[in-house]
């Protein structure tokens, strides 16, 4: 064998990256063509989520803080959709805000939509107060009063003035917050929100986000967690409304089907090699 | 004077915000919102030197390069006009149908979207090449992320099960157990650096090394 030529195991250990790509696109594409279902486990973070939302009183007040921007969108919305439609069933009020400046568009959308499809009444029912800049600073003036961030609602509405508001005044008027973010504003809302004033927080972030708010779910910090598309299935599966995160678990099991193919190749050709170099020396 | 007066007022501001947070009084309540109040103001005031600052090299730079460095920052100067010819009436922030909301959702959302969905791509060829057994801790590295990703996968039964399992176990023993060391030690720190800051000692923020 002169040096020059490659065994197959190096083959598998340099596999050029535009192969890769290219068979990465063709899996993405595949779901799109012939749609399957992939069944989804619920995990107890995303179920307690659940739980508690089914047990909100009529009347009683919910923040959903949708902190998120059109990157995470695909993960993040379908969360935010299922938990908005649970609270109108349960005729909860709900107070929605954005701490991501790309937010407000996307979440007058997405409430106006679902509010409307549940026959709720904004200023009423519902009250979507907008975006303000510096999430640690607005969280803590949430704290003090939702007034002092906010004094107009996204539609430039006086807060004093939306029927709603009228005996809401700060986290103590609010019996959880449900933040969905794809940044670090849940980091924000653990230290301000949930550990000067208290109040009962959940969270909903990426997948890649998951593993670091997992010591906040053991300490208590946060009653829950939703992770990534998986949880979002999980939690369309408990509402049994299979939406958007449903529809994106089969991409999402083909990309990683791929990526571990990919680990076991790579993986295969460098146990060859190894062993053939140990050889060659003997 | 320059450096003593900075100092000095860094001094009084953080030793208030320290006491305060500590003293659950309307009087705290008041000197923390007052306090935070400033915030905003000084970061509305440095927006506009940002922009123009921003705006000056952009231009700069059009006038300067040529080809694709000059496409870009013709780009960002146009983005600029539009922004601020949409924010002129609040009508198109909040009317579905204005220009300014026609661009975030057909420009901005696919835009962004694509970017981060790009990761996917990346992801797979870096996973490729970095999950190999090369010692043991590689291969630890390897394992983890081989059953973390698998749990996405549907499995027959009681393998699903068994690898749900696991993973529970992989996120709330060992990945927290890391997690809360570099947390405590990253706010251990903070408190450090913040103390630093307050008595004078790291003056970094004064644009200086002195």
């Amino acid at each position: 064998m002169t040096p020059g030529d490659r065994r197959w195991f190096d083959k598998l250990l340099t596999i050029d990256r535009r192969w890769i790509f290219a068979l990465m696109a063709i899996f993405v594409v595949i779901p799109a063509v012939f749609s399957f279902r992939v069944p989804v486990a619920v995990s107890t973070e995303v179920r307690v989520i659940h739980e508690f939302m089914e047990k909100l009183q009529p009347q009683q007040v919910v923040q959903i803080a949708l902190d998120y921007d059109p990157s995470t969108l695909a993960e993040l919305q379908p969360m935010a959709e299922a938990i908005l439609r649970q609270a109108f069933a349960k005729n909860a009020r709900v107070i929605v805000t954005t701490l991501s400046q790309f937010g407000p568009a996307m979440v007058d959308e997405l409430i106006t939509r679902v509010a409307g499809e549940c026959e709720k009444t904004h200023g009423v029912d519902y009250t979507f107060l907008g975006y303000k800049p510096y999430p640690a600073i607005t969280i803590l003036a949430m704290g003090t009063d939702y007034r002092v961030p906010f004094p107009t609602d996204y539609y430039g509405t006086p807060v004093d003035e939306i029927p709603m508001m009228e005996d809401i005044h700060n986290f103590s008027d609010v019996v959880a917050v449900v933040s969905l973010t794809g940044g670090n504003v849940a980091d924000f809302w653990i230290q301000y929100g949930n550990a000067k004033y208290g109040v009962p927080l959940a969270l909903g972030v990426t997948g890649v986000m998951a593993s670091d708010y997992y010591p906040y779910l053991q300490s208590g910090q946060i009653f829950g967690l939703i992770p990534g598309v998986k949880g979002a299935a999980e939690y369309e599966q408990l509402v049994d409304r299979p939406g958007d995160a449903a529809r994106g678990m089969p991409y999402q099991v083909m990309s990683h089907a791929l990526i571990l193919v990919f680990m076991v190749i790579a993986n295969i050709g460098y146990i060859a090699r190894q062993r053939s170099l140990r050889q060659a020396k003997r | 004077m320059k450096l003593q007066i900075p100092i000095f007022i860094v001094f009084i501001t953080g030793i208030i915000m320290i006491v305060q947070f500590f003293i659950p009084h309307e009087v705290s309540e008041f000197v923390f919102t007052y306090a935070n109040d400033f915030v905003i103001v000084v970061g509305i005031m440095a927006l506009p030197l940002g922009i123009y600052s921003l705006m000056k090299n952009t231009a700069s730079k059009a006038r300067r390069e040529k080809g694709s460095e000059a496409f870009f920052a013709l780009v960002t100067i146009a983005g600029f006009l539009i922004m601020v010819a949409g924010g002129l009436s609040r009508d198109n922030f909040t009317n579905p149908e204005s220009i300014l909301a026609l661009m975030f959702q057909n420009v901005l959302v696919p835009a962004q979207s694509t970017l981060f969905s790009m990761l996917a791509f990346y992801i797979a060829s870096a996973a490729y090449r970095a999950f190999r057994i090369r010692t043991w801790l590689a291969t630890v590295l390897l394992v983890t992320a081989f059953v973390i990703m698998l749990r996405i996968v549907p499995l027959p039964e009681p393998l699903a099960t068994w690898n749900g399992e696991l993973v529970r176990w992989i996120l709330s023993v060992p990945n927290m157990a890391a997690k809360r060391a570099i947390i405590i030690g990253v706010g251990l720190g903070a408190v450090a650096y913040s103390m630093k800051i307050i008595l004078g000692i790291e003056r970094g923020y004064m644009g200086g090394d002195r």
